[in-house]
């Protein structure tokens, strides 16, 4: 399944936060989107999921989901939005509940997810016992149970330092070198981007329109640290954002 | 920087600490030594002539008139007519209020059309629409079922909707993003996020049924502790009145004990 957006337009009251987006994001793909804050990314990415409506434009849906799929667009958020009360395995089967899978099918696809994300043994504890890392992991292990089309990452970093940021990078990669996920990644971070990007998107700031696209073609698994190559786009990327991203910093949030 | 040296070596001292304190914790031992030294306190003075035993009965007298009321078989008659009432009217105040805060919480026609009605009724002290309650309810059981449900009515309904109010609205979305469906997301989202302060609510409403409880009582009821308070007040026998306020103390006590069982059992996931 492919989504492809097109002549994205919205505004706030009287302020323009996005402006004609056109955009495709194919399967198996990893498409970035980056640009200074404020800019309209996590607008733009509520809109790709149907939480939001634009004020003019659509976002179609090409083909339809693989039959196993339980929620074709599935997000997973900066803040983890993980229930306080429920313990590890009850936040995923929240997601589940809903669908109509006997007891037995739900706790399969709870163990394997939680095995998939290294999580099995913490099965039972609730996420204020889990560091940063470990509940952005839950998040992940509960978007991957409804077997999603396409991952909505908003910032899914953002909120970590910068150890487990590695490490949850590596387990973004490892799994994309498994089954080749569909996703939409936001970030404003250009390492992340060029680390884990196929296409990277870079808006200007607001109202956020599509400055360029940068396609790379070398494969997750061969992107190291210290590539030159992946150093260029990175310096390359950074050009176009600095002017974009000072001028972002200098306005007022309110005018 | 330290001008003091001592050869080549420089004297420091050490940086003052300024920091801890304002975080009182509560002492197990301490509470039932005040309480004991306060009541030997009372007892010595009303033996010694100190304190008047018009003023104020012995602690030991109370005790007896305790015991009387035991002896009689009249506690129990007063304190089921008055457990009665209380639960009776705070249960059903309790659960009416969720069920409006919840309205009000979730709905815009709710909450447009309730909100100010109840911010209008909130603070009406009720005791002042008992008359009305007992014309419209009679004088028996009916009125001070009313009162309290009422006192207890509003609010549990401010308590609820500022809670839900307060659920985060992250959560929500996410609910959303997952295709919940709108009950899913009521009942597993947003009830239990909301939980925190509708049992702070109950802890204010069982409070404040026991005030209302007492003045409803205080017309025209045969038994409850409201009533024998009364008429130990007529009589002037300030050792029965004292019995009923510590009868009532424990009423409330046993009320927030349970309360806090529950906060416990439901909020565990708090720490
Ligand atoms: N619900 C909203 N109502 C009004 N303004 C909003 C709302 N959400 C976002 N905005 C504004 O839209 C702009 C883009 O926001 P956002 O998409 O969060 O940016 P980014 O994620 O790129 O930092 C910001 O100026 C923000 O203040
Ligand atoms: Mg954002």
């Amino acid at each position: 399944m492919d989504l492809s957006l097109r002549h994205i337009t919205h505004r706030y009251d009287e302020v323009e936060v996005l402006r004609d987006i056109n955009l495709d994001i194919e399967q198996g793909q990893i498409v970035c989107i980056i640009g200074p804050s404020g800019c309209g990314k996590s607008t733009l990415l509520r809109m790709i999921g149907g939480l939001e409506r634009p004020a003019s434009g659509e976002v179609l849906q090409l083909g339809e989901p693989p039959a196993d799929c339980l929620n074709p667009l599935t997000y997973i958020f900066q803040d983890f939005a993980l229930l306080p009360w429920r313990t590890v395995e009850g936040n995923i089967s929240l997601v589940l509940e809903n669908h109509p899978l006997d007891a037995a099918a739900r706790e399969e696809i709870i163990a394997d997810v939680l095995a998939r994300t290294k999580l099995s043994d913490f099965r039972k504890a609730y996420p204020r016992q889990l560091s940063g890392g470990m509940k952005q992991r839950v998040a992940i292990a509960r978007a991957l149970s409804v077997r999603p089309a396409v991952l909505l990452m908003d910032e899914p970093l953002s909120a970590l330092d910068s150890q487990t940021r590695e490490l949850l990078m590596d387990d973004l990669v490892d799994l994309w070198e498994k089954e080749n996920y569909t996703a939409a990644y936001v970030t404003h971070n250009l390492a992340e981007a060029v680390r884990l990007g196929h296409k990277i998107v870079v808006l200007s700031r607001r109202p956020g329109e599509i400055r360029d696209i940068v396609e790379i073609d070398m494969p997750l698994s061969a992107r190291t640290t210290e590539n030159a190559e992946l150093e260029a786009i990175q310096k390359r990327l950074w050009n176009l954002m600095r002017d974009e991203a000072r001028a972002a910093d200098m306005e007022l949030l309110d005018e | 920087m330290s001008d003091e040296t001592v050869g080549n070596q420089i004297t420091g001292k050490p940086v003052p600490y300024r920091g801890g304190g304002f975080l009182p914790k509560s002492r197990k031992i301490v509470a039932p030594i005040v309480f004991i030294l306060i009541i030997a306190f009372w007892e010595w003075g009303c033996r010694t002539g100190f304190i008047s035993p018009l003023i104020l009965p012995a602690p030991s007298e109370a005790f007896d008139a305790f015991m009387n009321l035991v002896n009689s078989g009249l506690l129990w008659q007063h304190l089921a007519a008055s457990l009665q009432r209380l639960l009776i009217g705070w249960f059903s105040g309790t659960m009416l209020g969720i069920i409006v805060g919840t309205l009000i919480g979730l709905f815009s026609i709710a909450r447009s059309g309730l909100q100010p009605l109840v911010s209008a009724i909130f603070p009406i002290p009720k005791i002042a629409l008992l008359p009305l309650f007992i014309i419209w309810f009679g004088i028996g059981e009916g009125s001070k079922v009313a009162t309290i449900l009422f006192g207890t009515f509003f609010p549990t309904v401010i308590a609820t909707y500022g809670g839900i109010d307060n659920v985060d609205r992250g959560l929500i979305r996410m609910g959303q993003s997952f295709g919940l469906t709108r009950m899913s997301i009521i009942r597993k989202i947003i009830l239990p996020g909301a939980l925190p302060a509708i049992l702070s609510g109950a802890r204010i409403s069982a409070a404040i049924a026991i005030i209302l409880l007492v003045a409803a009582e205080m017309i025209a009821a045969e038994y409850g502790i409201g009533a024998y308070i009364l008429i130990a007040g007529s009589l002037m026998a300030t050792d029965q009145l004292i019995t009923g306020v510590a009868i009532l103390s424990c009423i409330g006590l046993i009320f927030a004990w349970i309360i806090g069982k529950a906060e416990k059992y439901f909020l565990k996931w708090r720490a």
